[in-house]
Protein backbone atom coordinates (compact mmCIF):
# COMPACT_ATOMS: atom_id res chain seq x y z
CA UNK A 1 0.00 0.00 0.00
CA UNK A 2 1.34 3.44 -0.91
CA UNK A 3 1.97 6.16 1.63
CA UNK A 4 0.81 9.74 1.99
CA UNK A 5 3.38 12.52 2.49
CA UNK A 6 2.98 12.48 6.25
CA UNK A 7 3.31 8.69 6.39
CA UNK A 8 6.55 8.93 4.41
CA UNK A 9 7.88 11.63 6.71
CA UNK A 10 6.96 9.71 9.86
CA UNK A 11 8.47 6.49 8.48
CA UNK A 12 11.77 8.24 7.72
CA UNK A 13 11.83 10.06 11.06
CA UNK A 14 11.17 6.92 13.05
CA UNK A 15 13.61 4.74 11.15
CA UNK A 16 11.04 2.51 9.51
CA UNK A 17 10.49 1.58 5.89
CA UNK A 18 6.77 2.16 6.18
CA UNK A 19 4.04 3.14 8.60
CA UNK A 20 0.29 2.69 8.47
CA UNK A 21 -2.49 4.83 9.93
CA UNK A 22 -2.80 4.17 13.65
CA UNK A 23 0.76 2.90 14.12
CA UNK A 24 2.42 4.40 17.16
CA UNK A 25 5.79 5.97 16.35
CA UNK A 26 8.36 8.17 18.02
CA UNK A 27 9.60 10.47 15.25
CA UNK A 28 12.90 12.31 15.62
CA UNK A 29 12.22 16.03 15.62
CA UNK A 30 14.02 18.25 13.09
CA UNK A 31 12.87 21.59 14.48
CA UNK A 32 11.25 22.49 17.82
CA UNK A 33 9.82 26.00 18.05
CA UNK A 34 8.53 28.01 20.99
CA UNK A 35 7.66 31.65 21.56
CA UNK A 36 7.23 33.44 24.90
CA UNK A 37 5.74 30.24 26.27
CA UNK A 38 9.31 28.93 26.32
CA UNK A 39 9.16 30.29 29.88
CA UNK A 40 6.79 27.43 30.75
CA UNK A 41 8.73 24.94 28.63
CA UNK A 42 11.92 25.77 30.58
CA UNK A 43 10.05 25.28 33.86
CA UNK A 44 8.69 21.88 32.77
CA UNK A 45 12.04 20.88 31.26
CA UNK A 46 13.76 21.48 34.58
CA UNK A 47 10.99 19.62 36.41
CA UNK A 48 11.67 16.50 34.32
CA UNK A 49 15.20 16.31 35.73
CA UNK A 50 14.24 16.84 39.37
CA UNK A 51 15.46 14.02 41.57
CA UNK A 52 17.17 12.18 38.71
CA UNK A 53 20.72 13.24 39.50
CA UNK A 54 21.04 14.11 35.80
CA UNK A 55 21.98 17.55 34.54
CA UNK A 56 19.18 19.12 32.43
CA UNK A 57 20.58 18.78 28.90
CA UNK A 58 18.98 19.87 25.62
CA UNK A 59 19.09 17.11 23.06
CA UNK A 60 20.21 19.49 20.31
CA UNK A 61 20.29 23.27 20.75
CA UNK A 62 20.71 23.71 16.98
CA UNK A 63 17.25 22.26 16.39
CA UNK A 64 15.50 24.56 18.86
CA UNK A 65 14.02 27.86 17.71
CA UNK A 66 12.67 30.56 20.03
CA UNK A 67 10.89 33.59 18.61
CA UNK A 68 9.45 36.44 20.68
CA UNK A 69 6.22 37.53 19.04
CA UNK A 70 3.15 37.30 21.24
CA UNK A 71 3.90 40.35 23.37
CA UNK A 72 6.49 42.49 21.66
CA UNK A 73 7.69 44.90 22.86
CA UNK A 74 6.71 43.58 26.31
CA UNK A 75 3.39 44.97 27.55
CA UNK A 76 4.06 44.33 31.26
CA UNK A 77 6.86 43.78 33.76
CA UNK A 78 5.73 40.16 34.02
CA UNK A 79 6.21 39.50 30.31
CA UNK A 80 9.48 41.42 30.26
CA UNK A 81 10.76 39.28 33.12
CA UNK A 82 9.69 36.07 31.34
CA UNK A 83 11.49 37.27 28.22
CA UNK A 84 14.56 38.09 30.28
CA UNK A 85 14.59 34.58 31.77
CA UNK A 86 14.28 33.03 28.33
CA UNK A 87 17.16 35.17 27.02
CA UNK A 88 19.27 33.85 29.89
CA UNK A 89 18.41 30.25 29.00
CA UNK A 90 19.09 30.90 25.31
CA UNK A 91 22.50 32.38 26.15
CA UNK A 92 23.59 29.58 28.48
CA UNK A 93 22.51 26.87 26.05
CA UNK A 94 23.73 28.54 22.86
CA UNK A 95 20.39 28.52 21.04
CA UNK A 96 21.30 30.24 17.76
CA UNK A 97 17.82 30.18 16.20
CA UNK A 98 16.67 32.85 18.64
CA UNK A 99 14.73 35.85 17.37
CA UNK A 100 14.52 38.62 19.91
CA UNK A 101 12.53 41.86 19.70
CA UNK A 102 14.20 43.46 16.70
CA UNK A 103 13.18 45.40 13.62
CA UNK A 104 15.44 43.42 11.32
CA UNK A 105 15.12 39.73 12.20
CA UNK A 106 12.16 39.69 14.58
CA UNK A 107 8.55 38.84 13.83
CA UNK A 108 5.87 36.19 14.16
CA UNK A 109 7.22 32.66 14.62
CA UNK A 110 5.21 31.23 11.73
CA UNK A 111 6.77 33.74 9.37
CA UNK A 112 10.29 33.73 10.86
CA UNK A 113 10.72 29.96 10.49
CA UNK A 114 9.92 29.83 6.76
CA UNK A 115 11.70 33.06 5.78
CA UNK A 116 14.85 32.04 7.70
CA UNK A 117 15.04 28.74 5.82
CA UNK A 118 14.60 26.69 9.01
CA UNK A 119 11.85 24.47 7.56
CA UNK A 120 12.62 22.03 4.75
CA UNK A 121 10.37 19.56 2.93
CA UNK A 122 10.15 16.21 4.72
CA UNK A 123 11.04 17.65 8.13
CA UNK A 124 9.23 16.96 11.39
CA UNK A 125 8.45 20.34 12.96
CA UNK A 126 6.80 20.80 16.35
CA UNK A 127 5.84 24.07 17.96
CA UNK A 128 4.19 25.18 21.17
CA UNK A 129 1.61 27.00 19.12
CA UNK A 130 -1.47 25.59 17.46
CA UNK A 131 -0.77 27.36 14.16
CA UNK A 132 2.46 25.39 13.75
CA UNK A 133 0.40 23.67 11.03
CA UNK A 134 1.53 26.63 8.85
CA UNK A 135 4.87 25.01 8.08
CA UNK A 136 3.18 22.24 6.14
CA UNK A 137 3.19 24.84 3.35
CA UNK A 138 6.81 23.82 2.73
CA UNK A 139 6.05 20.10 2.63
CA UNK A 140 7.02 19.41 6.25
CA UNK A 141 4.93 17.57 8.85
CA UNK A 142 4.31 20.33 11.37
CA UNK A 143 2.03 20.18 14.37
CA UNK A 144 1.31 22.00 17.61
CA UNK A 145 2.10 20.61 21.04
CA UNK A 146 1.74 21.86 24.61
CA UNK A 147 4.59 23.18 26.72
CA UNK A 148 5.12 19.97 28.69
CA UNK A 149 5.27 17.94 25.49
CA UNK A 150 7.88 20.37 24.19
CA UNK A 151 9.89 19.97 27.40
CA UNK A 152 9.84 16.22 26.83
CA UNK A 153 11.06 16.74 23.24
CA UNK A 154 13.84 19.06 24.44
CA UNK A 155 15.01 16.21 26.69
CA UNK A 156 14.48 13.21 24.39
CA UNK A 157 14.79 14.61 20.85
CA UNK A 158 11.68 12.86 19.66
CA UNK A 159 7.95 13.09 20.20
CA UNK A 160 6.56 10.24 22.30
CA UNK A 161 3.71 7.96 21.32
CA UNK A 162 2.56 9.66 18.13
CA UNK A 163 -0.26 7.89 16.34
CA UNK A 164 0.13 8.04 12.55
CA UNK A 165 -2.82 10.20 11.48
CA UNK A 166 -5.19 9.49 8.61
CA UNK A 167 -5.02 11.92 5.71
CA UNK A 168 -7.82 13.74 3.93
CA UNK A 169 -6.95 14.70 0.36
CA UNK A 170 -8.13 18.19 -0.54
CA UNK A 171 -8.27 18.82 -4.27
CA UNK A 172 -8.40 22.52 -5.08
CA UNK A 173 -9.09 23.16 -8.75
CA UNK A 174 -9.79 26.16 -10.94
CA UNK A 175 -8.43 29.69 -11.23
CA UNK A 176 -9.09 32.15 -8.39
CA UNK A 177 -11.30 35.05 -9.55
CA UNK A 178 -10.17 38.66 -8.99
CA UNK A 179 -10.34 39.80 -5.34
CA UNK A 180 -10.56 36.17 -4.18
CA UNK A 181 -7.49 34.57 -2.61
CA UNK A 182 -6.08 31.79 -0.46
CA UNK A 183 -7.83 33.14 2.67
CA UNK A 184 -11.20 32.74 0.97
CA UNK A 185 -10.29 29.17 0.00
CA UNK A 186 -9.40 28.15 3.54
CA UNK A 187 -12.36 29.95 5.12
CA UNK A 188 -14.63 28.15 2.67
CA UNK A 189 -12.97 24.81 3.48
CA UNK A 190 -13.19 25.30 7.26
CA UNK A 191 -16.87 26.16 6.86
CA UNK A 192 -17.37 23.02 4.80
CA UNK A 193 -15.47 20.66 7.15
CA UNK A 194 -16.60 22.23 10.43
CA UNK A 195 -14.48 23.19 13.45
CA UNK A 196 -13.84 19.55 14.36
CA UNK A 197 -14.23 18.06 10.87
CA UNK A 198 -10.58 17.08 10.53
CA UNK A 199 -9.64 16.33 14.15
CA UNK A 200 -6.72 13.83 14.30
CA UNK A 201 -6.45 14.07 10.50
CA UNK A 202 -3.98 15.71 8.12
CA UNK A 203 -5.20 17.84 5.22
CA UNK A 204 -3.01 17.18 2.17
CA UNK A 205 -3.53 19.84 -0.51
CA UNK A 206 -3.48 19.08 -4.22
CA UNK A 207 -4.86 20.48 -7.46
CA UNK A 208 -3.98 23.08 -10.08
CA UNK A 209 -5.04 25.98 -7.83
CA UNK A 210 -2.48 24.85 -5.24
CA UNK A 211 0.27 24.38 -7.83
CA UNK A 212 -0.38 27.93 -9.07
CA UNK A 213 -0.34 29.35 -5.52
CA UNK A 214 2.65 31.13 -3.99
CA UNK A 215 4.26 29.85 -0.80
CA UNK A 216 2.71 32.83 0.95
CA UNK A 217 -0.77 31.63 -0.02
CA UNK A 218 0.05 28.06 0.98
CA UNK A 219 1.13 29.33 4.40
CA UNK A 220 -2.30 30.95 4.77
CA UNK A 221 -4.00 27.64 3.89
CA UNK A 222 -1.93 25.43 6.19
CA UNK A 223 -2.05 28.03 8.98
CA UNK A 224 -5.81 27.61 9.27
CA UNK A 225 -5.92 23.82 8.80
CA UNK A 226 -6.06 23.66 12.60
CA UNK A 227 -9.33 25.63 12.54
CA UNK A 228 -10.92 22.46 11.12
CA UNK A 229 -9.28 20.57 13.98
CA UNK A 230 -6.54 19.09 11.75
CA UNK A 231 -3.27 17.88 13.24
CA UNK A 232 -1.58 19.48 10.27
CA UNK A 233 -2.03 20.78 6.74
CA UNK A 234 0.54 19.92 4.10
CA UNK A 235 1.29 20.98 0.54
CA UNK A 236 3.62 18.42 -1.06
CA UNK A 237 6.76 20.33 -2.04
CA UNK A 238 7.24 21.29 -5.69
CA UNK A 239 9.13 23.75 -7.90
CA UNK A 240 7.57 26.72 -6.09
CA UNK A 241 8.75 25.36 -2.74
CA UNK A 242 12.28 25.05 -4.05
CA UNK A 243 12.09 28.54 -5.57
CA UNK A 244 10.91 30.03 -2.27
CA UNK A 245 13.54 28.29 -0.18
CA UNK A 246 16.42 29.23 -2.53
CA UNK A 247 15.34 32.74 -3.53
CA UNK A 248 13.50 34.04 -0.48
CA UNK A 249 14.74 31.94 2.43
CA UNK A 250 18.40 31.73 1.45
CA UNK A 251 18.65 27.94 1.66
CA UNK A 252 21.92 26.78 0.11
CA UNK A 253 21.69 23.03 0.57
CA UNK A 254 19.87 20.70 -1.83
CA UNK A 255 16.09 20.55 -1.28
CA UNK A 256 14.37 17.19 -1.68
CA UNK A 257 10.59 17.27 -2.06
CA UNK A 258 8.63 14.39 -0.50
CA UNK A 259 5.60 13.47 -2.57
CA UNK A 260 2.84 10.97 -1.91
CA UNK A 261 2.76 7.57 -3.62
CA UNK A 262 0.30 7.30 -6.50
CA UNK A 263 -1.64 4.65 -4.61
CA UNK A 264 -1.51 6.43 -1.24
CA UNK A 265 -4.54 5.63 0.89
CA UNK A 266 -6.62 8.67 1.83
CA UNK A 267 -9.45 8.51 4.28
CA UNK A 268 -11.51 10.58 1.87
CA UNK A 269 -11.20 13.26 -0.78
CA UNK A 270 -12.72 16.72 -0.60
CA UNK A 271 -13.05 18.69 -3.84
CA UNK A 272 -13.10 22.46 -3.93
CA UNK A 273 -13.55 24.33 -7.21
CA UNK A 274 -12.50 27.93 -6.74
CA UNK A 275 -13.48 29.31 -10.17
CA UNK A 276 -16.76 30.70 -8.88
CA UNK A 277 -15.74 31.26 -5.26
CA UNK A 278 -16.94 34.54 -3.72
CA UNK A 279 -15.05 36.41 -0.98
CA UNK A 280 -15.76 34.61 2.31
CA UNK A 281 -16.22 35.78 5.89
CA UNK A 282 -16.30 33.91 9.22
CA UNK A 283 -18.93 35.39 11.52
CA UNK A 284 -18.81 35.47 15.34
CA UNK A 285 -17.98 33.41 17.38
CA UNK A 286 -16.64 30.35 15.55
CA UNK A 287 -14.25 30.08 12.62
CA UNK A 288 -16.52 27.60 10.83
CA UNK A 289 -19.45 30.06 10.78
CA UNK A 290 -18.55 30.99 7.21
CA UNK A 291 -20.66 32.76 4.56
CA UNK A 292 -20.11 34.74 1.39
CA UNK A 293 -19.27 38.35 2.35
CA UNK A 294 -22.33 39.62 0.47
CA UNK A 295 -24.59 38.08 3.15
CA UNK A 296 -23.30 40.41 5.87
CA UNK A 297 -22.28 43.35 3.68
CA UNK A 298 -23.25 46.74 5.11
CA UNK A 299 -22.62 45.91 8.74
CA UNK A 300 -20.75 48.68 10.58
CA UNK A 301 -17.14 47.95 11.58
CA UNK A 302 -15.30 49.73 14.39
CA UNK A 303 -11.86 48.29 13.80
CA UNK A 304 -10.18 46.79 10.76
CA UNK A 305 -7.13 44.63 11.41
CA UNK A 306 -4.69 43.46 8.72
CA UNK A 307 -1.75 41.29 9.69
CA UNK A 308 -0.84 38.13 11.65
CA UNK A 309 0.73 34.83 10.67
CA UNK A 310 -2.29 34.25 8.45
CA UNK A 311 -2.28 37.40 6.31
CA UNK A 312 0.57 39.71 7.28
CA UNK A 313 2.90 38.95 4.39
CA UNK A 314 4.07 41.24 1.59
CA UNK A 315 1.41 40.15 -0.92
CA UNK A 316 -1.29 40.78 1.70
CA UNK A 317 0.02 44.28 2.38
CA UNK A 318 0.26 44.88 -1.39
CA UNK A 319 -3.44 44.05 -1.81
CA UNK A 320 -4.38 46.39 1.06
CA UNK A 321 -2.15 49.21 -0.18
CA UNK A 322 -3.49 48.77 -3.71
CA UNK A 323 -7.03 49.36 -2.49
CA UNK A 324 -6.19 52.18 -0.06
CA UNK A 325 -3.64 54.13 -2.09
CA UNK A 326 -4.87 57.69 -2.57
CA UNK A 327 -8.00 57.06 -0.48
CA UNK A 328 -8.96 57.38 3.16
CA UNK A 329 -10.00 55.01 5.91
CA UNK A 330 -13.63 55.93 6.72
CA UNK A 331 -13.90 58.36 9.64
CA UNK A 332 -16.26 55.95 11.42
CA UNK A 333 -13.70 53.18 11.65
CA UNK A 334 -10.03 52.72 12.58
CA UNK A 335 -7.48 50.54 10.88
CA UNK A 336 -4.50 48.65 12.33
CA UNK A 337 -1.86 46.93 10.20
CA UNK A 338 0.85 44.68 11.62
CA UNK A 339 3.30 42.98 9.26
CA UNK A 340 4.27 39.37 10.00
CA UNK A 341 8.00 40.07 10.27
CA UNK A 342 10.57 42.82 10.38
CA UNK A 343 11.79 41.72 6.96
CA UNK A 344 8.31 42.11 5.50
CA UNK A 345 8.02 45.51 7.20
CA UNK A 346 11.19 46.65 5.42
CA UNK A 347 10.03 45.27 2.08
CA UNK A 348 6.69 47.04 2.52
CA UNK A 349 8.54 50.27 3.29
CA UNK A 350 10.68 49.94 0.17
CA UNK A 351 7.65 49.13 -2.00
CA UNK A 352 5.82 52.19 -0.67
CA UNK A 353 2.98 50.17 0.89
CA UNK A 354 3.57 51.52 4.37
CA UNK A 355 3.34 55.10 3.09
CA UNK A 356 0.14 54.31 1.16
CA UNK A 357 -1.45 52.78 4.24
CA UNK A 358 -0.34 55.49 6.67
CA UNK A 359 -1.48 58.26 4.33
CA UNK A 360 -4.86 56.57 4.11
CA UNK A 361 -5.13 56.74 7.90
CA UNK A 362 -4.06 53.24 8.94
CA UNK A 363 -1.86 52.75 11.99
CA UNK A 364 1.07 50.54 10.99
CA UNK A 365 2.30 48.70 14.08
CA UNK A 366 5.46 46.70 14.70
CA UNK A 367 5.78 43.11 13.48
CA UNK A 368 4.42 40.62 16.03
CA UNK A 369 1.13 39.11 17.14
CA UNK A 370 -0.27 42.46 18.25
CA UNK A 371 -4.06 42.65 18.28
CA UNK A 372 -4.51 39.04 17.07
CA UNK A 373 -4.66 37.61 20.58
CA UNK A 374 -5.93 40.70 22.33
CA UNK A 375 -3.47 41.00 25.17
CA UNK A 376 -1.30 43.76 24.00
CA UNK A 377 -2.67 46.48 21.82
CA UNK A 378 -5.74 47.20 19.75
CA UNK A 379 -8.34 46.12 22.31
CA UNK A 380 -12.01 46.44 21.38
CA UNK A 381 -14.67 48.29 23.37
CA UNK A 382 -17.85 46.63 24.64
CA UNK A 383 -20.22 45.91 21.77
CA UNK A 384 -17.64 46.84 19.13
CA UNK A 385 -17.13 44.96 15.87
CA UNK A 386 -13.77 44.03 14.37
CA UNK A 387 -13.07 42.81 10.85
CA UNK A 388 -9.74 41.03 10.82
CA UNK A 389 -7.46 39.04 8.55
CA UNK A 390 -6.36 36.91 11.54
CA UNK A 391 -7.45 33.31 12.07
CA UNK A 392 -9.67 33.16 15.16
CA UNK A 393 -12.87 34.84 16.23
CA UNK A 394 -13.70 32.97 19.44
CA UNK A 395 -15.45 34.92 22.15
CA UNK A 396 -12.79 37.02 23.86
CA UNK A 397 -10.10 36.25 21.29
CA UNK A 398 -9.25 39.90 20.71
CA UNK A 399 -9.37 40.61 24.41
CA UNK A 400 -13.01 41.55 24.98
CA UNK A 401 -15.69 38.84 25.29
CA UNK A 402 -18.31 41.56 24.75
CA UNK A 403 -17.09 42.27 21.20
CA UNK A 404 -17.62 40.61 17.81
CA UNK A 405 -14.84 39.51 15.45
CA UNK A 406 -15.31 38.70 11.76
CA UNK A 407 -12.52 37.05 9.76
CA UNK A 408 -11.76 37.81 6.11
CA UNK A 409 -9.10 38.34 3.45
CA UNK A 410 -6.92 41.47 3.12
CA UNK A 411 -9.01 42.54 0.09
CA UNK A 412 -12.27 42.45 2.08
CA UNK A 413 -10.63 44.20 5.03
CA UNK A 414 -9.16 47.00 2.91
CA UNK A 415 -12.35 47.54 0.90
CA UNK A 416 -14.29 47.71 4.17
CA UNK A 417 -11.81 50.21 5.61
CA UNK A 418 -12.73 52.65 2.86
CA UNK A 419 -16.47 52.35 3.45
CA UNK A 420 -16.54 51.68 7.20
CA UNK A 421 -18.94 48.79 6.66
CA UNK A 422 -18.38 45.17 5.61
CA UNK A 423 -17.84 45.41 1.87
CA UNK A 424 -17.44 42.95 -0.97
CA UNK A 425 -14.20 44.08 -2.65
CA UNK A 426 -15.68 43.25 -6.05
CA UNK A 427 -18.41 45.85 -5.42
CA UNK A 428 -16.25 48.48 -3.75
CA UNK A 429 -15.95 51.68 -5.72
CA UNK A 430 -19.04 50.91 -7.80
CA UNK A 431 -21.95 53.33 -7.41
CA UNK B 1 -17.86 4.16 39.46
CA UNK B 2 -17.49 7.51 41.11
CA UNK B 3 -20.39 9.93 41.54
CA UNK B 4 -19.88 13.65 41.08
CA UNK B 5 -21.89 16.84 40.70
CA UNK B 6 -22.12 18.88 37.56
CA UNK B 7 -21.04 22.43 38.33
CA UNK B 8 -20.95 23.96 34.86
CA UNK B 9 -22.59 23.11 31.53
CA UNK B 10 -21.23 24.48 28.23
CA UNK B 11 -21.97 23.95 24.53
CA UNK B 12 -19.90 22.86 21.52
CA UNK B 13 -16.53 24.32 20.47
CA UNK B 14 -15.50 25.78 23.83
CA UNK B 15 -12.15 27.38 22.96
CA UNK B 16 -9.12 27.79 25.18
CA UNK B 17 -9.83 31.54 24.97
CA UNK B 18 -12.92 30.82 27.08
CA UNK B 19 -11.18 28.39 29.43
CA UNK B 20 -8.15 30.64 29.96
CA UNK B 21 -8.35 34.08 28.30
CA UNK B 22 -5.27 35.17 26.34
CA UNK B 23 -4.76 38.27 28.46
CA UNK B 24 -3.59 36.07 31.35
CA UNK B 25 -1.08 34.16 29.27
CA UNK B 26 1.88 35.98 30.80
CA UNK B 27 1.10 33.85 33.84
CA UNK B 28 2.64 30.50 33.04
CA UNK B 29 3.45 28.57 36.19
CA UNK B 30 0.90 25.81 36.87
CA UNK B 31 0.66 26.91 40.51
CA UNK B 32 -0.47 30.41 39.48
CA UNK B 33 -2.93 29.71 36.66
CA UNK B 34 -5.99 28.31 38.53
CA UNK B 35 -7.17 31.80 39.58
CA UNK B 36 -7.92 32.58 35.89
CA UNK B 37 -9.89 29.42 35.05
CA UNK B 38 -12.98 30.51 33.07
CA UNK B 39 -12.07 34.10 33.99
CA UNK B 40 -14.73 35.57 31.68
CA UNK B 41 -17.48 33.44 33.25
CA UNK B 42 -17.44 35.75 36.26
CA UNK B 43 -19.82 33.91 38.57
CA UNK B 44 -18.23 30.50 38.08
CA UNK B 45 -14.71 31.92 38.36
CA UNK B 46 -15.68 33.60 41.64
CA UNK B 47 -16.97 30.27 43.00
CA UNK B 48 -13.75 28.55 42.02
CA UNK B 49 -11.66 31.21 43.68
CA UNK B 50 -13.78 31.09 46.83
CA UNK B 51 -13.11 27.35 47.08
CA UNK B 52 -16.84 26.69 46.71
CA UNK B 53 -16.35 24.02 44.03
CA UNK B 54 -15.24 20.71 45.54
CA UNK B 55 -12.44 18.72 43.90
CA UNK B 56 -13.80 16.11 41.52
CA UNK B 57 -16.69 18.30 40.38
CA UNK B 58 -17.63 17.97 36.73
CA UNK B 59 -17.83 20.36 33.80
CA UNK B 60 -20.04 19.01 31.01
CA UNK B 61 -19.63 20.23 27.43
CA UNK B 62 -20.43 19.32 23.84
CA UNK B 63 -18.15 18.57 20.93
CA UNK B 64 -14.61 19.87 20.34
CA UNK B 65 -13.91 21.08 23.89
CA UNK B 66 -10.60 22.93 24.16
CA UNK B 67 -10.30 23.96 20.52
CA UNK B 68 -8.04 26.80 19.45
CA UNK B 69 -4.79 27.88 21.06
CA UNK B 70 -2.39 25.26 22.40
CA UNK B 71 -1.93 27.20 25.67
CA UNK B 72 -1.29 24.68 28.41
CA UNK B 73 -2.59 27.14 31.01
CA UNK B 74 -6.07 26.05 29.92
CA UNK B 75 -5.28 22.63 31.34
CA UNK B 76 -3.23 23.57 34.38
CA UNK B 77 -5.95 26.05 35.42
CA UNK B 78 -8.60 23.29 35.46
CA UNK B 79 -6.23 20.75 36.95
CA UNK B 80 -5.53 23.17 39.80
CA UNK B 81 -9.18 22.91 40.85
CA UNK B 82 -9.21 19.14 40.22
CA UNK B 83 -12.19 19.47 37.91
CA UNK B 84 -13.14 16.60 35.61
CA UNK B 85 -14.36 17.36 32.09
CA UNK B 86 -17.04 15.20 30.48
CA UNK B 87 -17.52 16.22 26.85
CA UNK B 88 -18.79 14.92 23.54
CA UNK B 89 -15.29 15.18 22.14
CA UNK B 90 -12.03 17.05 22.70
CA UNK B 91 -9.71 19.00 20.41
CA UNK B 92 -6.40 17.23 19.84
CA UNK B 93 -3.87 19.50 21.54
CA UNK B 94 -6.10 20.06 24.58
CA UNK B 95 -6.60 16.31 24.93
CA UNK B 96 -2.87 15.68 24.83
CA UNK B 97 -2.11 18.50 27.24
CA UNK B 98 -4.68 17.08 29.65
CA UNK B 99 -3.13 13.63 29.52
CA UNK B 100 0.31 15.16 29.94
CA UNK B 101 -0.71 17.08 33.06
CA UNK B 102 -3.06 14.45 34.50
CA UNK B 103 -6.35 16.37 34.09
CA UNK B 104 -9.26 13.95 34.08
CA UNK B 105 -11.14 13.88 30.75
CA UNK B 106 -14.07 11.65 29.86
CA UNK B 107 -15.20 11.51 26.22
CA UNK B 108 -18.89 10.62 26.12
CA UNK B 109 -20.46 11.44 22.72
CA UNK B 110 -23.90 13.00 23.03
CA UNK B 111 -23.62 13.64 26.78
CA UNK B 112 -26.10 16.13 28.23
CA UNK B 113 -26.63 17.36 31.76
CA UNK B 114 -27.92 20.31 33.73
CA UNK B 115 -26.14 22.11 36.53
CA UNK B 116 -26.66 20.25 39.78
CA UNK B 117 -27.10 16.84 38.12
CA UNK B 118 -25.22 13.91 39.63
CA UNK B 119 -23.13 11.80 37.28
CA UNK B 120 -21.78 8.32 37.88
CA UNK B 121 -18.59 8.07 35.83
CA UNK B 122 -17.40 4.59 34.95
CA UNK B 123 -14.79 3.20 32.60
CA UNK B 124 -17.26 2.33 29.86
CA UNK B 125 -20.26 4.45 30.71
CA UNK B 126 -21.39 7.76 32.18
CA UNK B 127 -24.79 7.63 33.88
CA UNK B 128 -26.65 10.83 34.58
CA UNK B 129 -28.25 9.77 37.87
CA UNK B 130 -30.58 12.75 37.81
CA UNK B 131 -32.01 12.29 34.29
CA UNK B 132 -31.46 8.54 34.11
CA UNK B 133 -29.70 8.82 30.74
CA UNK B 134 -26.63 6.71 29.95
CA UNK B 135 -23.77 7.53 27.60
CA UNK B 136 -21.04 5.24 26.31
CA UNK B 137 -17.49 6.36 27.06
CA UNK B 138 -14.96 6.44 24.25
CA UNK B 139 -11.58 5.44 25.61
CA UNK B 140 -8.65 7.83 25.33
CA UNK B 141 -6.03 7.04 22.65
CA UNK B 142 -4.32 3.73 23.43
CA UNK B 143 -0.97 5.22 22.44
CA UNK B 144 -1.20 7.58 25.40
CA UNK B 145 -2.03 5.00 28.06
CA UNK B 146 1.57 4.71 29.18
CA UNK B 147 1.64 8.42 29.95
CA UNK B 148 -1.62 8.25 31.88
CA UNK B 149 -0.31 5.30 33.86
CA UNK B 150 2.94 7.11 34.66
CA UNK B 151 0.89 9.99 36.11
CA UNK B 152 1.68 12.45 33.35
CA UNK B 153 4.36 13.31 30.85
CA UNK B 154 6.92 14.68 33.31
CA UNK B 155 7.26 11.43 35.28
CA UNK B 156 6.97 9.45 32.04
CA UNK B 157 9.83 11.32 30.34
CA UNK B 158 11.87 11.15 33.55
CA UNK B 159 11.49 7.37 33.47
CA UNK B 160 12.55 7.22 29.84
CA UNK B 161 15.63 9.35 30.54
CA UNK B 162 16.64 7.25 33.50
CA UNK B 163 16.12 4.12 31.40
CA UNK B 164 18.40 5.58 28.76
CA UNK B 165 21.18 6.54 31.15
CA UNK B 166 20.98 3.12 32.84
CA UNK B 167 21.40 1.46 29.44
CA UNK B 168 24.62 3.36 28.77
S1 LIG C 1 -0.39 36.16 14.90
FE1 LIG C 1 -2.07 35.38 16.14
S2 LIG C 1 -2.47 33.30 15.42
FE2 LIG C 1 -0.44 33.94 14.65
S3 LIG C 1 1.00 33.15 16.17
FE3 LIG C 1 0.49 35.25 16.74
S4 LIG C 1 -1.22 35.06 18.18
FE4 LIG C 1 -1.04 33.11 17.11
Amino acid sequence: MGMTVVQKILARASGRSEVAVGDVVEPAVDLAMSHENAALVINQFQAIYEGTGLEPTLWDAARIAIVFDHRVPAESPKTATNQKRIRGFVGINGIAKFHDIRGDRGGICHQILPESGYVLPGAVVVGTDSHTTSHGALGAFAFGVGATEMASIWALGHAVNVEVPATIKVNVSGVLPPMVGPKDVILHLVGKLGAAGATFRVLEFHGDAIRAMSTSGRLTLCNMAVEAGATSGIVPADAETIRYLKEEAGVLEAVHPVVPDRDAAYERTVDVDVSALAPQIACPHTVDNVRPVSEVAGRHVDQIVIGSCTNGRLDDLAVAAGILKGRKVASTTRMLVFPASGRIYQQALEAGYVADLVRAGAVVMNAGCGPCLGVHEGALGDGEVALSTTNRNFKGRMGNPASDVYLCSPAVAAASAVTGVITDPRQEGKP
Amino acid sequence: MSAASVVLVLGDDVSTDVIYPGRYMATVLPAETPQYAFADLGVFNAKLKAGAVPAGSVVVAGKNFGCGSSREQAVSALKGHELAIVAGSFARIFLQNAINLGLRLIEAPGVTAAEGDELAIGVTEVVNLTSGRRYAVRSLPAARQAIIEAGGLIPYTRKRLLGRSAAR
